[in-house]
């Protein structure tokens, strides 16, 4: 569905992505994962054939979008950060204008708009103007209008950013349908549990670079531990303790708030931790994320 | 209807597409926005028709009955009472107005606010062809307008004969010309529009005040007299008398079209260049 070889986005003297290698295959969904600045939406808008590449070769629905952008975009759906939807028509009307753009008939825009008003649960606000919907409905309308086409190709650029947690969960519940229904995927997100949920594969961007390619569960074997352990002190206790659990596990990563130590047994760990006469506020023992993973990569945190 | 959609089957199963998604004509990705901004309208046209339609009616009682009441015939009406003098001269100020505002923050917000401009522009419609929607939009819209005010104007009296059909497409166009290159400078701002109050306040208003509106430009000393030529409203203005109440030659007229043509053909080349440069980054 996509393949890029080499793809440079430059701003100016910036490049905000330098060179990435990326293929997406049909039917699956595909992750790109990284801190705000990593290139991520660059890629995306480029694959959405809205921007034009800087250098190197992109080939979107085995078309080149330098050429054949409007047709490219005519099979794509695309949520893009920031909503842009029409405040002051109805939830009906945004999504038939918008159909209309893609060629559709009066009659079939009409029957779309329906089926996916029932699909994004928004039947009851069919009439209402957009501007009184709440952030979720509005990100919910926002996705049902990429499907207006049936695309072939999803488009998601930071989907659930700014949503409260029930809002997400159900925003995933559809995307997982629209997957089942074969549709594929391409998701940005800097949350690394809405990728991990969703992404059948994902790459690791960092400062316009891939710095890893997998799926979830390979990335996190590759690069974590299975368990990790926090420990979370006082202000100011934290002091020296990262080097006094050290040899508890086979790595130990210091944040400004908690010490992690990965290890394949935490609770063990813990013990070892206790018996060392270290009192942490509090501590937890759970399973390694593709938060640890970035970690480990970039030696940062994913939202700071 | 069976034959298409059995080849638009065909197509799908060799292009391995589920999609319903297809690229339109220009001109019908241009259409499809008038569409758009027509259902807009549909819900909130009395709002804005009392800056678009209603005002230019006002100004046409208080300065064309009212004011005109104490203006003497003479040289510089023709010999005509001062209602028709000034009547389709407000025509083009009011459609020049109603244009330029449609063409500032309404175009500002579809980059800046609403950011709808990248909505429509990830799908098949192309950035040109949302600035063509859009001009062919607000051309319609202020034609509008100009029909609504002509009429009325009719009523009172304002229109001496059938001359006065054409005021209205001579106003579209005056509209236009000056329109376009407002939506120029709406793709170049990135901040919340100050510079939209600047141009109505130093530039719109001189502009209709001293381009032959109410007097004509005789009246302005030399010195400053070129002023009004260079003024889109003032070509506008000459050509909707000469329409309406005759007396403009064959090649004057044509100059003062091909100011306005051009006007308008290079500020839509530099439009659609901004719009480019704005959304397709």
């Amino acid at each position: 569905m996509v393949e890029a070889k080499a793809l440079v986005k430059r701003f100016g003297d910036f490049e905000a992505v330098r060179g990435i290698d990326v293929q997406v295959r049909k039917g699956e969904a595909f992750g790109f994962l990284g801190p705000n600045g990593a290139g991520k939406s660059s890629t995306m808008r480029m694959i959405a054939s809205t921007s034009p590449r800087s250098d190197g070769d992109l080939r979107v629905l085995g078309m080149d979008p330098d050429v054949d952008g409007p047709r490219i975009r005519a099979r794509l759906g695309s949520v893009p950060q920031q909503d842009t939807l029409d405040t002051e028509l109805t939830v009906r009307q945004n999504l038939q204008i918008y159909g209309r753009y893609f060629g559709m008939s009066r009659a079939d825009v009409r029957r779309k708009a329906t089926e996916l008003m029932e699909f994004a649960q928004l039947a009851e606000r069919a009439d209402g103007l957009v501007d009184a919907l709440s952030g979720g409905m509005k990100r919910r309308l926002t996705i049902a209008r990429s499907l207006v086409n049936d695309p072939d190709l999803l488009l998601l650029d930071e989907p659930t950013t700014g949503l409260d947690p029930q809002a997400r969960h159900m925003l995933w519940d559809r995307l997982f349908r629209l997957k089942a229904g074969g549709v594929t995927l391409i998701i940005t997100s800097h949350y690394m549990d809405e990728v991990e949920q969703l992404c059948d594969r994902l790459v690791v961007m960092d400062g316009g670079h891939i710095v890893a390619e997998g799926s979830p569960s390979e990335l996190i074997a590759r690069y974590s531990t299975r368990e990790v352990l926090e420990l979370r002190f006082a202000p100011g206790e934290q002091g020296g303790i990262a080097e006094q659990v050290a040899e508890f596990g086979e790595r130990v990563e210091e944040l400004p708030d908690r010490v992690l130590v990965y290890t394949g047994d935490g609770e063990r760990a813990l013990e070892q931790v206790h018996g060392r006469d270290v009192r942490p506020v509090s501590s937890l023992v759970r399973r390694s994320t593709l938060e640890d993973v970035f970690l480990r990569l970039t030696g940062r945190t994913l939202v700071d | 209807m069976a034959g298409r959609d059995g080849a638009d089957t065909t197509r799908r199963v060799a292009t391995g597409s589920r999609s319903a998604g297809r690229v339109v004509g220009s001109w019908r990705a241009a259409w499809l926005r008038v569409e758009a901004h027509w259902t807009w309208y549909r819900r909130y046209w009395q709002s804005s028709l009392y800056s678009s339609g209603l005002q230019p009616v006002l100004f046409l009682a208080a300065m064309g009955l009212g004011f005109g009441s104490q203006v003497e015939a003479g040289p510089a009406t023709g010999g005509l009472a001062y209602v028709h003098y000034v009547a389709p001269a407000l025509l083009v100020a009011g459609a020049v107005q109603n244009a330029i505002g449609e063409s500032s923050y309404p175009v500002l917000s579809g980059f800046k606010w609403q950011q709808d401009y990248y909505a429509v522009t990830a799908t098949p419609v192309t950035a040109g062809q949302l600035l063509g929607g859009q001009i062919i939009w607000i051309a319609l819209r202020v034609g509008i307008a100009c029909v609504v005010y002509a009429i009325i104007a009719l009523l009172f009296g304002a229109w001496l004969n059938a001359g006065a059909l054409l005021v209205v497409p001579v106003g579209v166009l005056a509209a236009v010309a000056c329109g376009v290159p407002i939506m120029a400078v709406a793709a170049t701002t990135y901040n919340e529009g100050e510079r939209f109050a600047a141009i109505f306040r130093f530039l719109v208003m001189p502009m209709i005040l001293f381009s032959g509106t109410f007097f004509p430009i005789e009246q302005i000393p030399g010195a400053v007299r070129w002023l009004a030529w260079i003024s889109p409203v003032w070509h506008g203005t000459e050509l909707a008398r000469g329409v309406t109440l005759g007396g403009l030659g064959i090649a004057p007229a044509l100059g003062h079209l091909a100011f306005l043509g051009a006007l308008f053909g290079v500020s839509a080349v530099l439009a659609r260049r901004y719009f480019y440069r704005r959304l397709v980054v």
